[in-house]
């Protein structure tokens, strides 16, 4: 059971979440859901509100929208401080964990420090759906380098240009698609603009 | 269960003040029409809805659980419905809401009397209005209900009989 202490969680500088968390929620959910039947798509989430400094809007939407109290969360190391933990805790009532392969939901925001993807859980092979959504926070979706995306929910192909995100990640993911049914699925974040990118997608580089 | 380092959520209990305690409890079990006629009364500036508002007032269920005795282990007791509410108030004080029953105005007004109540501002007034009325009418329910059942009350007691002859 836990022995790691937790800060307190600190009332006096805590956000709100969704104005409505009801409709709100459930627009963000459309949306990332749309994002995912068509990888590459750019989906904006409008309603999201406005997170705490280090968590980008859509990232914060989608943690809101996606995590509950049965959703383990793990987060970045540089996440893990009072103010962004607590609005996390507050809203969702999620609980954290230290563990890779325990997380149903990663937030990453510091790129040079992500860990490697097939650290964390891939699925088994009755429950794929059981892996690690892996929600990356990025500066911006156009002005890094362009790859290529193609597989199902795209006709042809599809073009985003994650920043910082280089060649070694997209090596590291394409390691993983080799053993579909396995596998992470991304949900990659720049301001209010989210996309997904399923295990499924295929990716050039 | 297997060893794992998942966190529990746990609020922590040693930032809320004794006083804070007592006053959160006395608007959680207070009767919504008590509440919502006191508030209204008392007719305080807009702060309802020019509080900042952190949670809107949802409904959900928490499990009570007991012990038997207040000493055995612990058994689930039942699911009772709660709502809450999180505001803040313009001076920065944040107040919660969490009380029995599905009343959205007596969670909002719970959280709002909350964050008054730790405000220099409001405190007194708030005290005045608010939290003593409540306190007296639950006082008063739960003398009426001593009295009730004390006039039920069975008297036991044993004879003792002289064996003698």
């Amino acid at each position: 059971m836990s022995a790691q202490a937790h800060a307190t969680l600190d009332l006096a500088t805590l956000l709100p979440g969704f104005a409505d968390p009801t409709q709100d929620s459930q627009t963000c959910f459309r949306a990332i859901m749309n994002a995912t039947a068509q990888p590459g798509t750019v989906a904006r989430l409008r309603s999201a509100p406005i997170p705490p400094a280090g968590i980008n809007k859509a990232a914060g939407a989608a943690i809101l929208t996606l995590a509950d109290q049965d959703t383990k969360l793990w987060l970045d190391q540089g996440l893990r401080t009072g103010e962004r933990e607590g609005w996390i805790r507050f809203h969702t009532g999620a609980p954290f964990t230290s563990v890779h392969s325990e997380a149903a939901f990663a937030l990453v925001a510091d790129l040079a420090a992500m860990p490697d993807l097939g650290a964390f859980n891939q699925g088994d092979a009755k429950y794929p759906d059981l892996a690690t959504t892996v929600i990356i926070m990025v500066p911006s979706l156009t002005s890094g380098t362009p790859v290529t995306l193609k597989g199902p929910g795209i006709q042809t192909k599809a073009q985003i240009a994650p920043e910082g995100l280089g060649s070694q990640f997209w090596e590291q993911r394409a390691d993983l698609v080799a053993h579909f049914q396995f596998g992470i699925d991304l949900l990659i974040c720049a301001d209010d603009q989210l996309v997904s990118i399923p295990r499924t997608t295929r990716v050039s580089f | 269960m297997t060893q794992s380092q998942t966190e529990k959520f746990v609020e922590p209990s040693s930032s809320v003040s004794g006083d804070r305690k007592a006053w959160i409890s006395v608007l959680s079990k207070a009767k919504s029409d008590d509440v919502i006629g006191l508030w209204e009364r008392a007719a305080f500036p807009d702060l309802l809805n020019m509080a900042q508002v952190l949670r809107p007032p949802e409904i959900g269920m928490v499990m009570v659980r007991g012990r038997a005795g207040g000493a055995g282990s612990a058994f689930n007791l039942g699911e009772m419905t709660v709502t809450r509410c999180a505001i803040r108030l313009e001076g920065g004080e944040t107040g919660i809401g969490y009380v029995t029953g599905r009343n959205k105005q007596h969670a909002k007004i719970a959280a709002v009397v909350d964050a008054m109540m730790q405000s220099p501002a409001h405190a007194q007034l708030a005290k005045e209005k608010i939290v003593t009325p409540l306190e007296t009418a639950a006082a008063n329910r739960s003398a009426l209900i001593s009295r009730k059942a004390k006039a039920t009350q069975v008297e036991f007691f044993t004879m003792v009989r002289d064996r003698k002859g």
